[in-house]
């Protein structure tokens, strides 16, 4: 039998670079950092205090209230960057519709609604069981992002969320192109949400020494591949693609970004927050995804790293690029759109597919900003500090997450 | 507090706490069918008239207003009693 292909053919974002996907490509491509002080949650005890918040987020905009003082921020910002994608994808579907039965959501997240989970927290300490929202449980838990798009925009088909840490959203895109070749959707909503600017997050992260504290240089501060990094830099937000069985694309006249070729997955099997030192698990899932795109090397165009900013992380997956690749790995352009995006954890997936899928359209490197001192450990070509123009044709993807999961997504032009 | 007061605070609770569309409260309007309040909105509208007025709600009492006027009346009543 024939395998299904998968295309893309609806992107949707909302991110410190912008509220949708043509403000933060633009923003990419001029190279801006969407980093600043914190202004959201008290920082003041925090050793942390900058992020890429997304400062002027207005729900109501899209949805009374009512309907948005029943989901998490997370929740909110996945419906939205939902609704960019399946608009420009062109689809829409009524609440009686057969084609709805057909269409899925696959929803990944980090730790889902977090910012709820205090607030409810707090009512339990300070005030009791009986004074705990009835809608708590339902905004914390991480598949409720999921569950609303479904209600909403009438997807009826398969619906699911992964939570794999800040591997979550590549997860799910790969996942639902999974759902689309086995022949159980249509068309598939793909990616991620993430609200994690919040003093939990914020404190527990940073306890980890796991963020970045060059709080007086924000802009600066998400340095991925320089010598001076000194971790990540938290972001927020979502992005979504919308996934499509190619003939079906192509039958409604659908304009195509490209096409989801590979799709790996490992476990480094190591530790629940450092990565296998050597990169051989991160290069078992570029090997696998590769492999199936039949992509060689030679004839990957880009890569769009984890690239988080922490020392550990940039010298493991540089390692881990020349594990996989061998000598070809010095030739293929690498570059870490977290130096601008900051950190989405579960949404970091899915906004970094979308670069790659835009990256092919327009033939443009994304750059790796504040790259000004190399590392001896980290010697590849990292597209420093300004986009370049080159003919991009294929392009992979990398993510990693808190347990050792890796995973990696081989994205291709479709030509025929 | 007399019942203008009960009415405009309850008016200013269904907004503020339970995000109701402000033009469609009357005295007369029904929580599940003209302001769409659900069974969580219940419990929800439970704990705003508990906090807001200082008074107790068993469930069953809740679950059983239909209009807007009577959760006023239910109120008058806890606070008279």
């Amino acid at each position: 039998m024939k395998q299904r292909r998968v295309v893309v053919t609806g992107l949707g974002s909302v991110t410190a670079l912008g509220p949708d996907v043509k403000t933060f490509w633009s923003n990419i491509l001029a190279g801006k950092s969407g980093i600043s002080t914190i202004e959201r949650v008290d920082t003041s005890d925090i050793t942390t205090r900058i992020a890429a918040e997304i400062k002027d987020f207005d729900i109501e905009q899209y949805m009374s209230r009512r309907e948005a003082r029943r989901l998490d921020r997370s929740a909110q910002f996945f419906w939205v960057a939902t609704k960019e994608a399946l608009e420009d994808a062109g689809i829409s579907y009524a609440e009686d519709e057969p084609a709805a039965l057909r269409a899925g959501v696959l929803a990944g997240t980090g730790i889902g609604g977090v910012e709820t989970f205090e607030e409810q927290m707090n009512v339990l300490t300070e005030r009791g069981p009986s004074r705990m929202s009835p809608v708590g449980i339902a905004m914390i838990i991480s598949n409720m992002a999921g569950g609303i798009v479904s209600i909403d925009f009438h997807l009826y088909g398969p619906n699911s969320t992964v939570v794999t840490a800040c591997a979550a959203s590549a997860n799910a895109i790969g996942d639902a192109a999974a759902v689309i070749q086995r022949g159980a959707a249509d068309v598939m909503v793909a990616g991620g949400g993430e609200a994690s600017i919040t003093r939990f997050a914020l404190g527990g992260f940073a306890q980890a020494r796991a963020l970045s504290t060059n709080n007086d240089d924000p802009q600066g501060a998400s340095r991925p591949f320089d010598l001076h990094r000194d971790g990540f830099v938290m972001g927020e937000g979502a992005a979504v693609l919308v996934l499509e069985e190619y003939e079906h694309a192509k039958a409604r006249g659908a304009d195509i970004y490209g096409e989801v070729l590979g799709y790996g997955m490992s476990a480094d099997g190591y530790h629940i927050t450092l990565p296998r030192p050597g990169g051989a698990g991160a290069a078992r899932a570029m090997q696998a995804a590769l492999a199936e795109a039949e992509v060689s090397p030679e004839d990957l165009s880009y890569i769009n790293a984890h690239g988080t900013s922490t020392p550990a992380n940039d010298a493991t997956e540089t390692a881990a690029i020349k594990l996989a690749l061998g000598d070809a790995a010095y030739a293929v352009p690498v570059s870490s759109t977290k130096s601008m995006t900051g950190h989405l954890l579960g949404a970091a997936g899915a906004i970094e597919a979308v670069s790659c899928l835009l990256a092919m359209r327009d033939n443009v490197l994304p750059p790796t900003i504040n790259y000004t001192t190399p590392d001896p450990e980290c010697d590849l070509n990292y597209v420093p500090n300004e986009a370049r123009e080159t003919e991009v044709t294929t392009a992979m993807s990398n993510s990693f997450g808190f347990g050792g999961h890796n995973v990696s997504l081989v994205f291709g032009k479709v030509t025929d | 507090m007399d019942r203008s007061d009960i009415e405009a605070k309850m008016r200013e609770l269904l907004v503020e706490e339970l995000g109701l569309d402000e033009d469609k409260i009357t005295m007369e309007a029904t929580f599940e069918e003209d302001l769409e309040v659900d069974s969580l909105g219940v419990v929800e509208l439970l704990m705003a008239l508990e906090d807001n007025f200082g008074v107790q709600i068993p469930d069953e009492e809740a679950e059983a207003l239909v209009t807007v006027g009577e959760a006023v009346d239910l109120v008058a009543q806890k606070l008279s009693a």
